[in-house]
């Protein structure tokens, strides 16, 4: 996770996946790509962290980084096509480095 | 009116249709929402204490209704004539969109590019994050959640509806604004425009061909085969 934190060290096609927990209040990773395996599309630079800038609070600065996840990976057998992707900004706290050696989750 | 016909007419104002064949409709007097009364109280507060002002506000209103898909259209007809803007429009797009004179403010804008086998779409999930800075206030429907919640799960339905065919051979690039992003499609250039001047080009860029949910209208009859 330190890795995560610091701006330069993750790149491109790194293999990370969204944190799958459901904190209370206003946060903005999609409820529907917590737990989602995706790699990273580009790294956007540091952002007040909304969690806190929602209520008015000091907000750290947090890495964010734009992530591809494909279709399948999000919808099972359900998607129309597979390969389609879904890229989305998610800030560095709510992602986990998935080993490059690990293989994808199982899919239907 | 005539005093003595008061009653006869009252009975007919909510009823039927007006003298010009439409129905009536009734007036908007629900009362506020709690947002609403919300709104109002900190907007007359801030006036109030001298914070801002009524004109500030309306100038304000008046900035933001003056932005348009028009912005965005210059930027794509830009683009498609001069080979050194679009890198950089693909580069940084809220620098460029500056560039070109456009009052955007501290908009981060990201340009997606179609290509003969790319299409993407753009939807915000969580709410209704837009470049409105650039392209002025979204349409309603990008607001709903029918929209958004089915163009990240079956975006090949959801543009057909649109009257976008994409051969299965296209990959789709779906684009949720989560967070600080705002996106802008760079539709591909309709064939048949070779001859057109930028300021040509811009009038065939539509908003939704900037969203993802449409095609630039293409020149017909008088350039097909030019």
């Amino acid at each position: 996770m330190a890795r995560l934190t610091t701006m330069g060290i993750m790149t491109m096609a790194e293999r990370v996946r969204v944190r799958s927990l459901m904190p209370p209040g206003h946060v903005r990773a999609p409820a529907y790509l917590r737990g989602k395996t995706g790699v990273i599309e580009r790294a956007l630079g540091e952002f007040g962290n909304p969690e806190q800038l929602a209520y008015g609070l000091p907000a750290e600065k947090k890495p964010l980084y734009r992530v591809r996840f494909t279709m399948a990976e999000l919808w099972g057998d359900r998607a129309e096509r597979p390969d389609d992707t879904l890229d989305a900004e998610i800030y560095a706290h709510w992602l986990e480095e998935v080993p490059d050696h690990a293989p994808w989750p199982s899919r239907p | 009116m005539p005093h003595g016909h008061h009653d006869h007419d009252h009975d007919h104002h909510h009823h039927g249709l007006s003298p010009s064949g439409h129905p009536y409709r009734q007036d908007d007097d629900a009362p506020l929402t709690y947002w609403q009364r919300m709104e109002i109280a900190v907007r007359e507060l801030l006036i109030e204490k001298g914070v801002t002002t009524a004109a500030d506000v309306a100038a304000q209103i008046d900035l933001m209704d003056s932005r348009s898909p028009a912005n965005g259209a210059a930027v794509v007809a830009r683009a498609w004539t001069d080979p050194a803007f679009k890198a950089r429009l693909l580069h940084n797009a809220g620098d460029a969109s500056r560039e070109m004179g456009f009052d955007i403010g501290p908009l981060h804008l990201i340009a997606v590019e179609n290509t003969p086998d790319t299409h993407n779409l753009i939807v915000c999930t969580l709410c209704s994050c837009y470049p409105r800075n650039l392209l002025g206030l979204p349409p309603d429907w990008y607001k709903t959640r029918a929209y958004r919640s089915r163009a990240v799960r079956e975006p090949r339905a959801v543009l057909s509806e649109f009257g976008v065919e994409l051969p299965d051979s296209t990959t789709i690039r779906v684009h949720d604004s989560t967070a600080d992003m705002r996106y802008i499609v760079l539709p591909a250039r309709p064939a048949g425009t070779e001859t057109l001047s930028e300021a040509e080009l811009a009038a065939w860029v539509t908003r939704d061909s900037m969203i993802g949910t449409g095609q630039p209208r293409a020149p017909q009859g008088n350039l097909t085969g030019a």
